[in-house]
């Protein structure tokens, strides 16, 4: 029995050092490794050769211009996102990623640089949609009574119910902060998400309202997609999308936030947002 | 490392491990009653049992079964037929999708095992069970039965195993057992590394125990290569 349990010990200790988390290498500031998820449309995708594509990468070759940087674009699972940043396998997250007080513990954020509300989706003819929630827009950094109502209109609306959203992001956080006693399914991306409310698994998904309006019009079979309810934002939503880098990188991310500002000061954000999502998502 | 995030992950994904448990338990349990059907076909005398039963073993083991669990979880969704049959009930619940393909899986793997076992049977063997008057069915419980199961039990201990490992891809169609937990925890920490260390663990402790086992089994069913006492 001592020979298994050394035997086991060794073992983990193998495992243990093959991990060893790298040395803080040297800043090559010139070049610049950005991750994006590429399944996120209209902020990033991917198009039919599977070329990198969407608003993030347009804004992520604008802002490299202006700091000065040679940038290479790479495409990253949304679960690993973070630990990849951590572990410096590229220098900087554009992946429609909210800039959230939990996020800022472990990483910190340039920007925001656009911002978009939160909607919640089901399909034609489910009993969610005959509720016919107000569609007013509830911004929840300071919540008034008016809105705290539609709030608690929505989460009653979902309780004992089954809502899928996106594994890690803020819908997530809303769901299991504001609105108790829902079933939640995190999903790995949007698209399976979709493909589990189109055959009746779930009851309703919650995501960004650029992420329904693409999943509706990804194809025919989502064209029953329907939004309803507040259009939430802020709060525990997070102050908006910004670029994710390591902590140590504040140089970097000074220059990044100059960048930004510029860029949205000139209305080049509006135009790349209009391009992409056709109406503004820029921070007014 | 953080000691505390790794500390406070233990019970949460040892909350996962009945889910796991299940998974496999089941899986292994149908499993095991269809790959003795299967291999009942491919031993079959009939040409077009023994077809089927190959097709099939040839399909499950050939490909990936993250391909085969998101085929039978987001594939058949798709299909209005299935939605508006009887077994939506079954299929719409992503437990059900990943015990049904574990079990596909498996019983592929397990079938190919005991049709060696039942080969593995000198000839000599039976004709001598059947000259003195044996019954097929006696045949079968009393001579063919005993061999095979010591020949495929090494075997099917690793199918065991294997299975264990296997279910962590059910955590791709939303269930929560050890690794479906374990990526909750990282969605909320990013810790990746301390809590993938614990399910690690706990995947290490479970397939222990279940090596013992394995070693037991073999020693109860292998009386004649123990030294004599």
């Amino acid at each position: 029995m001592n020979k298994t349990l050394a035997s086991i010990a060794a073992g983990m200790a193998l495992f243990a050092a093959a991990s060893v988390v790298e040395a803080p290498a040297a800043h090559a500031q010139t070049k610049v490794r950005i991750a994006t998820e590429g399944a996120y449309l209209p902020w990033n995708g991917m198009d039919a050769s599977g070329k990198l594509i969407g608003f993030e990468i347009d804004l992520s070759a604008e802002l490299c211009k202006r700091i000065g940087a040679t940038c290479e674009v790479m495409a990253q699972d949304w679960d690993g996102i973070i630990p990849g940043l951590q572990s410096r396998k590229y220098d900087l997250i554009m992946a429609g990623m909210s800039i959230t007080d939990e996020r800022k513990q472990v990483i910190s954020f340039a920007g925001p640089y656009a911002t978009e509300p939160t909607v919640f989706a089901a399909m034609k003819g489910s009993p969610l949609l005959a509720l016919n929630l107000p569609t007013t827009s509830v911004d929840m950094s300071e919540i008034s009574p008016d809105e705290q109502k539609l709030i608690d209109q929505s989460a009653a609306a979902v309780k004992g119910k089954t809502v899928g959203v996106q594994v890690s992001t803020i819908q997530q956080n809303m769901v299991e902060q504001l609105m108790p006693g829902v079933e939640v399914r995190a999903y790995d991306k949007v698209d399976n998400m979709g493909l589990d409310l189109v055959s009746g698994r779930i009851d309703a998904i919650v995501a960004d309202r650029s992420a329904i309006e693409g999943l509706i019009k990804a194809g025919e079979q989502n064209k029953d997609i329907t939004k309803f309810g507040p259009a939430f934002s802020r709060g525990v939503l997070g102050e908006g999308v910004g670029i994710g880098l390591r902590k140590a990188d504040t140089e970097l991310q000074g220059k990044l936030d100059k960048a930004i500002k510029d860029a949205t000061a000139d209305g080049t954000i509006t135009k790349l947002s209009t391009q992409w999502f056709g109406y503004d998502t820029s921070i007014k | 490392m953080n000691l505390s995030i790794m500390w406070d992950a233990v019970p949460k994904l040892l909350a996962g491990v009945p889910v796991t448990l299940q998974l496999v338990g089941l899986a292994l349990l149908f499993g095991f009653a269809l790959a003795a059907g299967v291999a009942w076909m491919r031993l079959s005398a009939s040409k077009l049992l023994s077809r089927i039963a190959a097709g099939y073993v040839f399909v499950f083991r050939g490909t990936p079964l993250l391909v085969q669990i998101f085929l039978i979880y987001y594939g058949l969704g798709q299909f209005q037929a299935v939605r508006a049959s009887i077994f939506w009930d079954i299929l719409r619940e992503p437990y059900w999708c990943g015990v049904i393909a574990l079990t596909l899986n498996t019983a592929a793997y397990t079938s190919e095992m005991i049709r060696g076992g039942v080969q593995s049977v000198p000839h000599g063997q039976i004709e001598a069970a059947r000259a003195c008057g044996f019954s097929r069915l006696m045949v079968f419980r009393r001579i063919v039965a005993p061999i095979a199961v010591r020949q495929a039990l090494p075997a099917y201990g690793n199918e065991i195993i294997l299975m264990v490992k296997a279910s962590s891809l059910a955590s791709t169609i939303t269930l929560l057992e050890i690794t479906g937990i374990a990526r909750r925890i990282i969605s909320q920490s990013f810790a990746v590394f301390e809590v993938f260390i614990v399910a690690g663990a706990i995947y290490l402790l479970i397939n222990f125990l279940i090596t013992r086992l394995i070693r037991y089994a073999e020693w109860r069913v292998t009386p004649h290569l123990r030294r004599p006492a």
